[in-house]
């Protein structure tokens, strides 16, 4: 699947990085300890998190991650939103907490 | 092939910018991802300590035909004990850096885990050298 088909089937905002809307996704990972993505996710999924801030992207490029999620209406940092086009890794965005947008994704990689 | 880099400490806006460089320089030299995986979680775990804990570093990147050594020195506070240190989930982040998603006690084992060998030696009230060395084969 591809992200911006993640974007359709869940109706996802996509705050900034357009250009990378045409990665395939691997799978996705759950976290807000950047050590632990660091450490564990695999390159290619998408992350879901509440952080919003530049780190997130450092370790998005560098994990060369598919897109990270923004969970319950939470916003990217402006800056966070500039890295994310430099590195065209999209930063989406739901309504829905952590849980609810995992589920929804677990079930679309396993439908 | 020598890269050198410095850290600022409590930059957190520029963390991950040397694991950057050297993650482009290894792709173009055609390290097996999988290696290149390895050393940019290490490195930047080192990076980010001494953003979070010390006051400033340099990274000094030596690679070669068969291997990559990275040094991570600092100017910091130390570490008093090295053994609790390394602990996973042991952690003396403070609290604005634990709201970042830092601080999870989680960075020395990542780096323990991905590298072939990796040095640690610390004067409290001095600093911090980390060595970590990744062969290519
Ligand atoms: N360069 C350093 N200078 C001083 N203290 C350090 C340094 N590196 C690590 N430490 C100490 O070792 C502890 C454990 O480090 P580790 O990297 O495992 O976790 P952390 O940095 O607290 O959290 P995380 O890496 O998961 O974000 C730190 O909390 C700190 O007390
Ligand atoms: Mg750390």
């Amino acid at each position: 699947m591809k992200v911006f088909e993640l974007v359709e089937e869940l109706g996802l905002k996509v705050f900034s990085g357009h250009k990378g809307l045409d990665r395939e996704i691997s799978g996705g990972y759950v976290s807000d300890l950047l050590s632990d993505v660091m450490g564990n996710a695999q390159e290619a999924q998408v992350w879901i998190t509440l952080q919003v801030h530049q780190n997130v992207m450092a370790i998005a490029s560098l994990k060369d991650l598919a897109a990270v999620i923004l969970v319950s209406n939470l916003e990217p940092q402006e800056n966070t939103k500039r890295n994310s086009d430099d590195e065209s890794i999209p930063i989406l965005g739901t309504s829905l907490p952590a849980f609810e947008i995992a589920g929804k994704i677990y079930q679309l990689f396993n439908r | 092939m020598k890269l050198t880099f410095a850290i600022q400490g409590g930059d957190f806006i520029h963390a991950g910018h040397p694991s950057s460089e050297v993650k482009k320089v290894l792709k173009q030299l055609n390290i097996d991802n999988k290696i290149i995986k390895n050393v940019v979680i290490a490195l930047y775990e080192a990076e980010v300590n001494v953003v979070a804990h010390a006051y400033s570093g340099t990274v000094n990147v030596e690679i070669d035909e068969n291997k990559i050594t990275i040094l991570v020195t600092d100017e910091g506070p130390g570490i008093p004990d090295i053994d609790l240190a390394m602990k996973p989930g042991y952690s003396t982040a403070s609290k604005s850096v634990q709201e970042m998603g830092f601080g999870a006690g989680m960075g020395l084992p990542n780096i323990k885990k991905n590298t072939d060998e990796m040095w640690l030696e610390t004067e409290v009230g001095k600093g911090t050298k980390v060595k970590m060395l990744n062969y290519f084969s």
